[in-house]
């Protein structure tokens, strides 16, 4: 059993070493399909976020806790509802979004919305109180107080978009039931991972794994960074 | 310093968008026809696919041909519901229901091989030799006392359906032996299932191709323990999406009849012939029609349409569409061609 584990980071040195050319493309694939959830779940979450924390309306303690809710969805409950609308016989498939990209990066949006809302509006309220008194004070109007307070949360809110990039790129069951893991078209690396390991090419899947960590580590470590400077 | 934050800010979202649209782009922008075929896990996992996709594109630069690996009982699904364009698995019986159902044409066996009992080579069921029906008994008494465990794919694949017919043949009841402690169920691929039998130094019924791949790769130690027999013959056929059934979308019929043409086609049937010979020393599976043309093992020729043919036809007339072709190609070894195409004018 160790030696495998051994033989598999050589393979896996080997594999990244040498620039596999499928590798690579899987590897792009990932980062953009759930680069493109992350930009359209910020470009409905943030907004939401905003409104949630900024504002105060009835029914905005549901609001919070509906989204807290979903933070825990299983992925592949999501998978198979979406799986079962965007099917061709489905409410949704005349859009013809099953087993394509565009297909996983609006279901990986929906998963990590509430990643988005929740840790962005969080961040918001923290930096509230103060900045907010202050700016008053100093004679903003409200949009400006906004602004000011925004500003102050910018690295909570970074770090909320962060965290939900990581939660897409990592997530398995809504790209394996809506992507279907076509090769060279919807396969990513958690479903490569998935498929070797079942093909039993384990030294391929920890070659995979191994990638698939450092981009998630990495990306957290050059976040932490720029935040010192 | 903020101005710095802000500028990385707007890069890290100028890229966001960048490969957001690559992607998109990536989808929408190829003319290509896009041909998809769910398959069964013990095609896929070969690797045989693979070659064959290249192979096809190389022949038809127009079309992209895409392979979903499921069992057979979730890959007709996916046909059903119209996500995938045709069809190519291993089981007779549900591919019968599909075609009576009015969801898929032109059937057309293309190739075949033999499932194998795997099993710990110091077999304690003690069931080397026997007949499948035999040897699966014995298991289950053997299960029954504690010395043996079977392994089942336990996921409605074409191999699981095998599986539950030789059971059955042996006069058990599966509903009643997956209660039982001995009677494992894998729910996933094969080579996973065939992992797990091997961890629990177990019985399962596996097909040749997945078998070898998988000894030759060092995933298992099980050895093949029986091996013979017209009851674990395994044929593989191939099905177009009645294109009747899938018009609101557009149908992908003429792919898909590509594909089948040259699936059977005499290149493509000696891929077949020759996938594996270099690294297992025989073939994972055989050509069928290359079986038909030669014509020198009747008595194999018979078992394969015992199994595999519906009153001794591969796809009965009126499941045929605009594929006269196809099957004229086919019988041209058989005398009862020409009173089919007579039939049909």
């Amino acid at each position: 059993m160790f030696e495998t584990f051994i033989e598999a980071i050589h393979q896996a040195i080997i594999l990244i070493w040498k620039g596999d050319p499928e590798v690579f493309s899987i590897a792009i694939r990932s980062l953009s399909v759930s680069g493109l959830a992350t930009l359209l779940s910020c470009l409905w979450g943030l907004p939401i976020a905003l409104g949630l924390a900024l504002s105060s309306f009835r029914g905005k303690k549901l609001i919070r806790g509906f989204f807290n809710a979903m933070l825990g969805v299983p992925t592949v409950a999501l998978g198979l509802i979406l799986y079962l609308l965007l099917s061709k016989s489905g409410p949704l498939g005349i859009f013809q979004l099953l087993y394509t990209p565009l297909g996983i990066s609006i279901g990986q949006s929906l998963l990590i919305t509430p990643i988005v809302v929740s840790f962005a509006a969080s961040a918001i309220e923290s930096t509230d109180i103060g900045v907010k008194d202050l700016a008053r004070t100093l004679g903003a109007s409200r949009f400006q107080t906004d602004l000011a307070v925004m500003h102050e949360s910018t690295w909570g809110i970074i770090l909320a978009i962060v965290a939900s990039f990581s939660r897409a790129f990592a997530e398995l069951g809504v790209a394996i039931m809506i992507g279907g893991n076509i090769r060279y078209v919807t396969r990513v690396l958690t479903t490569s991972i998935a498929l070797e390991t079942a093909r039993g090419e384990i030294a391929f899947s920890i070659a995979l794994t191994i990638i698939l960590m450092i981009i998630v580590f990495s990306l957290t470590f050059i976040i932490n960074f720029l935040r010192r400077t | 310093m903020r101005t710095k934050l802000f500028v990385i800010i707007i890069v890290v979202i100028i890229i966001l968008i960048g490969w957001g649209s690559y992607t998109y782009f990536n989808t929408k922008m190829t003319t290509k026809q896009l041909l998809i075929v769910s398959t069964t896990t013990s095609l896929y996992e070969t690797g045989l696919l693979d070659i064959l996709k290249v192979e096809f594109e190389k022949q038809h630069p127009s079309i992209n041909v895409s392979f979903i690996s499921q069992g057979t009982g979730l890959a007709i699904q996916t046909a059903m519901r119209r996500d995938a364009d045709m069809i190519l698995v291993h089981d007779p019986v549900r591919e019968l229901k599909f075609l009576q159902d009015g969801y898929g044409v032109n059937r057309k066996v293309v190739a075949y091989n033999f499932f194998v009992i795997a099993g710990p080579s110091s077999d304690p069921a003690n069931v080397k030799g026997l007949s499948p029906t035999e040897a699966f008994t014995k298991i289950k008494e053997a299960g029954e006392a504690n010395f043996a465990i079977w392994v089942s794919r336990g996921d409605d694949s074409g191999t699981h359906a095998k599986e539950k017919r030789i059971w059955k043949s042996a006069g058990f009841d599966t509903t009643e032996l997956r209660t039982m402690s001995w009677y494992l169920e894998a729910g996933t691929g094969m080579t996973a299932t065939l992992r797990l039998t091997d961890e629990k130094n177990a019985y399962t019924l596996v097909d040749l191709g997945s078998y070898l791949n998988n000894y030759a790769n060092e995933n298992i130690k099980l050895g093949i323990i029986v091996d013979a027999g017209k009851d674990i013959l395994n044929v593989y056929s191939a099905i177009a999406n009645n294109p009747k059934k899938t018009e609101v979308y557009g149908s992908n019929f003429d792919a898909s009849m590509k594909f089948i043409e040259f699936l059977v086609s005499d290149g493509v049937q000696q891929i077949f012939a020759d996938f594996g010979k270099d690294k297992f020393s025989k073939p994972l599976f055989n050509p069928y029609i290359k079986l038909l043309e030669r014509g020198n093992n009747q008595e194999l020729i018979d078992w394969i349409q015992d199994l595999a043919y519906y009153d001794g036809i591969e796809c009965p007339l009126h499941y045929r569409y605009e594929a006269d072709d196809l099957y004229q190609v086919i019988h041209k070894e058989l005398i009862i061609a020409p009173i089919i195409l007579d039939f049909q004018n």
